[in-house]
């Protein structure tokens, strides 16, 4: 007896015109800001009038447009870090602690050597104590996942707190400016980055960076090395690779570039240190890296997108009174879209009784295609 | 000052029950094979939607609001808001095979936004703080055994003297340990999480084992975050205050290595770890070195358990691994 036919089947797609791919991602978006447009519905405002506050509130006035590269130079910076790692498939969700990590070292040398060697030299030394600090506290979990196989989404985590935690208590011990104030004093004139067009030099420093991970990541051995490890780490040891050099190295450059983003926040944004530096731009950048395909120019697109939502929404609070909290919902919506277009880039569906149309043989159409789908 | 052993051990009971259900929810969706690391996100919504609903429903009803009926009405709205979060999950990586690791970090981000959201909307269309009537309060975090039960020695205290959600935590536990080993549906549900295309070749139906196992543990996982909401932080929201809980019960369940039975005592051990700083000062230990170690001893937990590599202790064998059957 002849089985039905399934409604629905899939086969894998292979070669998508590039403009086609990057159609479908664009109505992604579009479906994910009409399905925030319902969030604001629901919170009781006009969604119209709610997006063109989010534009106006954001990009309105030169001040905000300062506020809003100031916002997105970290998120760039830390989605650059998290790049190589999750071409690896190494989960890396402890940007948050390698910021603060990094944040702290320069505020150490911020504190203590203010007076003792000139603004550059200082800021040097602030710049290169912050990516050690930060390549450290991602070393040891990548230390151990690549000797024992420990899971790193988890134990880089958990560092996220032991960093904040630590830094919380500086914050109100040894560190603390005027007893009882839980605060630490404001950084030295010459521990603060220059600016530049009205936003501290991070934001060059940010560019350069893009620039350098486009050719790490496409133009040298290691960029080989890491997206090879990515895709079969049987592979990469049968190719003669160090799987675990290769690891520890990532995940080290990783949480460098972390840490020094720590340092441009601490140094440049705030000018001083608190536990609440990173303040959610680790989470972030993870949606940032994976929205961009790990392509570095597109997170910068993306992350100034995020940075006029974010600070669109505070905009939002004060005049409509939704609360902020709503950049989050936008970007979690935003993101499983993009997860869920991925699908119709990868999968062809055929519909029950399409397929004989193209064939010629009628007899038992649906054995004879996944015959063929197996022979390819 | 004399140490309370027995406050302790209370204190430790009543704060991990929140994590008691965040973990066996978690337990229950990796044994399909579905890695879901959005359980901090689901912990928001469910600990916002069950404040919600005690307090639309504590408003409506006024003076005759009834606690039993408060209560069903946020354990109802918690673990429906887990299950569509959960719901949501499923679709993309079940459905739309999207990358587990992402969509489950997407499902936090998005789960802690709705959360903060909601609590946020109700603080501002009330104007002050949300919280609900001191009647309606007592019937989520009082005792509700007996009062006689209480007075019963050392043991009174120990075993009878905690509010309603211990108790059903350890009954759900129970149950799903039960349901695991000794049911075949549970043994079906082992073979999805071990080897989809074995349990598919057995004619089992991987998708569904898969939707229902992730929806109901996403939903159980919620109700651990309404607990939390509703019995330790006293039936506030507070902006704060779920942070982390999420991420411990999922590396609980590692710890527990995925059975139920020991997230009844871990869970307890960590509750100890999350609150030891208020009960048992250590001089000269400052109190923020003290709060991490909760979180020193999960990633203690994460080397202990990979450096053992006994094959009893490993995790399913396909969990986080979509199973596409055209690529058999």
């Amino acid at each position: 007896m002849k089985e039905k036919e399934p409604l629905i089947r899939l086969t894998k797609r292979q070669n998508m015109a590039k403009s086609k791919i990057w159609l479908i991602r664009l109505g992604a978006l579009v479906f994910a800001i009409i399905l925030g447009g319902l969030v604001f519905l629901i919170a009781g405002a006009n969604p119209l009038t709610a997006y063109g506050t989010i534009l106006s509130g954001s990009l309105g006035k030169v001040t905000g447009i300062r506020q809003v590269v100031k916002t997105a130079v970290p998120l760039l910076g830390t989605a650059l870090a998290l790049a190589p790692c999750f071409a690896m498939r190494y989960w890396n969700i402890g940007a948050e602690g390698q910021i603060t990590m990094g944040a702290m070292a320069a505020t150490f040398f911020a504190l203590n050597m203010a007076h003792s060697m000139p603004s550059p030299v200082l800021l040097i030394v602030m710049g290169i104590a912050s990516i050690i600090f930060g390549a450290i506290w991602a070393g040891i979990p990548a230390l151990f996942k690549a000797r024992w196989g420990t899971n790193e989404t988890l134990f880089t985590l958990m560092m996220n707190y032991i960093a904040i935690g630590i830094v919380g208590w500086l914050q109100g011990g040894p560190w603390e400016g005027k007893p009882g104030s839980q605060i630490i004093p404001m950084f030295d004139n010459a521990a603060v980055l220059p600016k530049v067009l009205g936003v501290h030099i991070g934001w060059i420093i940010v560019l350069v960076l893009t620039a350098f991970m486009y050719v790490y990541m496409s133009k040298t051995k290691h960029g080989y090395e890491i997206k090879v490890l990515g895709e079969s780490e049987n592979t990469a040891r049968y190719a003669g690779m160090n799987v675990t050099k290769v690891t520890i190295r990532t995940a080290c450059l990783s949480g460098g570039i972390a840490g020094l983003v720590g340092f441009m926040v601490a140094s440049g944004a705030n000018q001083t240190l608190y536990s609440d530096v990173a303040g959610g731009v680790g989470f972030t950048a993870i949606t940032v890296t994976w929205l961009a395909q790990l392509n570095p120019f597109a997170m910068v697109a993306i992350s100034l997108m995020l940075a006029v939502l974010s600070k669109g929404a505070s905009s939002i609070q004060t005049s409509l009174g939704v609360p902020a909290s709503i950049s989050d919902i936008i970007t979690g919506i935003i993101l499983l879209c993009m997860l869920g277009c991925e699908f119709f880039i990868n999968y062809k569906m055929i519909f029950r009784g399409k397929e004989e149309h193209k064939h010629a043989e009628p007899a038992t159409p649906a054995v004879k295609t996944a015959g063929e789908e197996a022979a390819k | 000052m004399s140490f309370n052993i027995i406050g302790l051990i209370k204190a430790a009971i009543i704060n991990g029950t929140p994590l008691l259900f965040g973990t066996s929810g978690e337990i229950l969706t990796e044994k399909s094979g579905n890695l879901n690391l959005g359980v901090e996100g689901l912990m928001f919504m469910g600990g916002a939607f069950g404040l919600m609903g005690a307090f639309l429903y504590g408003n409506a009803a006024g003076d005759s609001a009834s606690g039993a009926v408060a209560v069903a009405i946020s354990l109802l709205c918690s673990f429906g808001i887990g299950c569509i979060g959960s719901l949501i999950f499923s679709f993309l990586t079940i459905t739309l095979r999207a990358n587990q690791n992402v969509t489950g970090l997407a499902l936090t981000i998005f789960g802690t936004g709705v959360g903060q959201f909601v609590g946020e909307l109700m603080r501002i269309k009330v104007g002050g703080n949300v919280t609900i009537s001191n009647a309606l309060k007592a019937a989520f975090a009082e005792p509700i055994l007996p009062a006689a039960l209480q007075k019963i020695p050392v043991l009174g205290q120990i075993l009878f003297s905690y509010n309603l959600f211990v108790y059903l935590g350890v009954i759900m536990a129970l149950v799903m340990a039960w349901f695991m080993k000794k049911t075949r549906k549970g043994l079906f549900l082992a073979a999805v999480g071990e080897s989809p295309a074995t349990a598919d070749a057995a004619g089992i139906n991987v998708t569904r084992y898969r939707y229902l196992a992730t929806v109901i543990g996403g939903g159980i996982s919620a109700v651990g975050g309404m607990v939390y909401t509703m019995t330790i932080a006293g039936s506030v929201w507070n902006h704060s205050g779920l942070s982390g809980e999420g991420w411990v019960a999922v590396a609980l369940v590692i710890f527990c290595l995925w059975r139920p039975i020991n997230a009844l005592w871990g869970s307890a051990l960590f509750g100890a770890l999350l609150i030891l700083y208020l009960r048992l000062p250590i001089p000269f230990l400052p109190t923020q070195i003290y709060k991490i170690v909760p979180y020193i001893a999960t990633a203690l937990v994460l080397i202990m358990v990979s450096m053992r590599q006994r094959r009893e202790d490993q995790p399913p064998q396909g969990l986080g691994l979509n199973y596409f059957r055209e690529d058999r």
